[in-house]
């Protein structure tokens, strides 16, 4: 049984994000909206909000889930049957 | 004329029907772009997902603060639900047991791509040390949630095989990382000799 070459490459990229402090999913997901709002408006990001950016860097799931989220926000402000 | 966030509030705190109805349009129009190309995130799935959705938000109601508009609000949650359901269901039918055997939970075994020949030393001797310290300094179930994660299961499967909370998943496996990343830099490993060696 071993790790693969993605697995260990995939783990190191997390190490190398991994800080002594971070927001879990859940307060990530109360923040995520003003973050992609703030980021579809081309604002610098607050540094209250610098902390969801490294979240997303070391969590898939939150990461996905944000991708979908600027997905409907960019359908929202493309005008489309808003 | 589109609601202010005020309203919304206000009106879903009373339950006001046209304000659930309007709501419920938004989420689902806010799924169907969300979830756009994933072919099993079929209307009948994303209408149930709205249903769910709904349900969640008015639960959470009290926790919106204002700092965006209520809708990208209440759709991050949605979008929570709805790839969560994905996720549970691709993961349904398999264990932790059979996503990471018990002999990685009893030492001894290699990472792939530790020592061979052609490799540089200093790779050689990462991955040996990335090794040690997954097998040594990583309780069991530190190691499980960890390596499952990077098996792709989702978290909420984990946690619920583990019988414990999200948050708590997350503590799990931030402190399995924290050890981990100690123990390679204690060792005189660098940020940049952990790209290098993870792009090696
Ligand atoms: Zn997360």
């Amino acid at each position: 049984m071993s790790l693969s070459e993605t697995e260990i490459a995939q783990l190191l990229k997390l190490l190398r994000r991994t800080e002594d402090r971070e927001l879990n999913c859940e307060q990530c997901l109360a923040l995520v909206a003003e973050f992609a709002e703030s980021h579809l408006a081309g604002k610098s990001i607050p540094a209250g909000l610098q902390a969801i950016e490294q979240h997303l860097a070391v969590c898939g799931e939150c990461l996905e889930e944000y991708e979908a989220l600027r997905l409907t926000l960019d359908g929202l402000r493309g005008g489309r049957d808003a | 004329m589109e609601r202010t966030n005020d309203s919304w509030l206000k009106d879903l705190t009373q339950r006001s029907e046209p304000a659930l109805v309007e709501l419920r349009e938004a989420l689902l129009r806010g799924l169907r772009r969300g979830l756009s190309g994933r072919p099993r995130a079929d209307e009948s799935f994303l209408e149930d997902c709205t249903q769910d959705s709904l349900l969640r938000v008015l639960d959470k109601l009290g926790q919106f603060d204002g700092r965006s508009r209520f809708v990208t609000w209440a759709t991050a949650i949605a979008i929570r639900v709805a790839l969560g359901q994905l996720r549970r269901s691709q993961w349904k039918d398999v264990t932790l047991a059979d996503l990471v055997p018990a002999t990685v939970n009893q030492g001894g075994n290699q990472l792939a791509g530790a020592p061979a020949p052609d490799v540089r030393m200093q790779r050689r001797d990462l991955l040996v040390a990335l090794n040690a310290s997954i097998q040594n300094d990583l309780s069991d179930r530190q190691r499980t949630a960890l390596l499952a994660e990077l098996r792709g299961m989702p978290q909420d499967e984990i946690a619920r095989q583990l019988s414990c909370s999200r948050n708590a998943l997350y503590k799990l496996t931030h402190d399995a990382r924290k050890k981990l990343k100690a123990r390679l830099e204690a060792a005189g490993f660098t940020g940049d000799d952990l790209i290098a060696t993870s792009v090696a």
